[in-house]
């Protein structure tokens, strides 16, 4: 019921984008709409009806800073247990990754869930368990709903999590690339629904559409940023209505506005965004890893780390370049060997290029 | 990371917030669900372990019908 197949409709869409006969640049944030772009070959069949479509800062593990990692990696050292999402553990940082701390016997948990890590400090109540909740506005109440049942006190959060619209403003702001609009990530907007997009489409005149993550969903949402600039409109439209409300899940905002406040925050290859971040509110800062530990993080306080020489992550994650255009993609940097983070994470646009090229 | 995955619940403890959710082909987890309001049989989408949302099986349904007649009604 929830998967949408249907090839004379995909051709009709596509023959419809045609007749428009356009040539405009769509960028969507999120991981899953670029596996499902590159996976189908959508990209290529939208190019050849006058539409570039790419990935801008859509991966959160791809837009933690180096420092963010270093401050794991340092919390790890001082011999906290460390728990995090697969992906996060491959990444490199400036001195090691979490899977090489791993191998020198820092004590490092992969976890599918926050619930996984809060087992792990329940056993183990002689641990000191930080995990490091990355992730968008899906995943940022899944860390306050924790937060909210009262953890027990060896159980502390890295917060790096951040929020999407105020990203996309910042990409329109620094006005590098031309954007001629946005396709907005599905399950995000499950949680936050339409208004906190709106202010985009009134400030910059640029239409959003809100998509799913089939094949289908995402060429119906070209079709209606198309129909939307072709009739001189700049709306935020929602393709995805199986599953976005336009209020969005208030229970979930509640809980997520209850345990964080926003924070003014970097993201990798951009500048300090406003309010971009969630840090945990005062009630709960026994829980604030960064407050919990803060002698044992003292020493990166005033320290700023760059990017691995010559990755060009940055550049991806502002949309400016294709990940095939940086030259260490596939050379230096693989899967197994990743430079950056864009090549380790599933969602990452690197190690999405490179998955689907080999086959 | 933003993965979700729908599935229909199939137990629900409200107590404990916890539901098993079946996601088909004999696939069934445990996910919580303090972030949504739920019923037994209802579909949702599960993200790292939560579910997020509930799906509209209506809507759902109605999807594909729904985009050939924007698209018809573009062409006339």
């Amino acid at each position: 019921m929830f998967t949408l197949r249907d090839r004379k409709l995909a051709d009709d869409i596509l023959s419809q984008i045609t007749n428009a006969n356009v040539h405009l640049k769509f960028m969507h944030v999120c991981g899953t709409h670029q596996d499902t772009l590159i996976k189908h070959g959508l990209d290529v069949l939208l190019q050849k009806c006058g539409i570039e479509i790419g990935q801008g800062p859509g991966c959160p593990v791809c837009v933690t800073t180096p420092k963010e990692i270093e401050e794991i990696l340092l919390l790890a050292k001082h011999g906290k247990t460390i728990a995090t999402f697969g992906d996060m553990t491959r990444v490199p940082g400036v001195t090691s990754s979490l899977q090489q701390m791993k191998t020198e016997g820092c004590d490092v948990r992969t976890v599918y869930s926050i619930e996984d890590a809060l087992i792990l400090a329940e056993k183990h109540k002689e641990k000191e368990v930080v995990f490091m909740a990355v992730g968008f506005e899906t995943t940022a109440p899944t860390t306050a709903s924790v937060l909210l049942q009262d953890p027990p006190l060896n159980f502390s959060v890295l917060c790096c999590h951040r929020l999407i619209p105020p990203a996309l403003q910042a990409i329109l702001q620094m006005g590098e690339i031309k954007i001629d609009g946005f396709i907005e990530p599905g399950h995000v907007s499950t949680i936050i629904g339409t208004k906190p997009y709106e202010f985009i489409s009134k400030e910059y005149q640029v239409p959003q559409v809100i998509a799913g993550f089939e094949p289908l969903d995402l060429l119906m949402g070209v079709w209606m940023l198309v129909r939307q600039i072709q009739h001189g409109k700049t709306e935020v439209e929602n393709e995805y209505v199986r599953a976005v409300k336009p209020q969005g899940n208030r229970k979930a905002q509640q809980i997520l506005k209850q345990a964080f406040e926003p924070v003014t925050v970097k993201w990798r290859g951009f500048p300090m965004i406003p309010r971009s971040g969630l840090r945990l509110r005062k009630k709960y800062e026994s829980y604030d890893a960064r407050k919990k530990y803060e002698d044992e993080l003292r020493k990166l306080a005033k320290e700023e780390f760059a990017d691995p020489m010559g990755c060009l992550c940055g550049e991806v994650l502002r949309g400016l370049i294709s990940s095939k255009q940086c030259p260490l993609f596939g050379r230096e940097c693989t899967p197994e060997n990743p430079v950056g983070p864009c090549m380790v994470s599933n969602e990452g646009n690197c190690h999405i290029q490179y998955r689907y090229m080999k086959k | 990371m933003c993965l979700a995955i729908p599935g229909r619940i199939i137990e629900l403890d409200k107590k404990k917030q916890i539901a098993t959710v079946d996601y088909g082909s004999g696939t069934k987890r445990k996910a919580n669900v303090s972030l949504v309001q739920v019923k037994i049989g209802d579909y949702v989408l599960v993200h790292a372990g939560f579910a997020i949302q509930v799906l509209d099986e209506k809507e759902a349904q109605e999807t594909l019908t729904l985009f050939k007649e924007m698209l018809s009604q573009e062409e006339g």
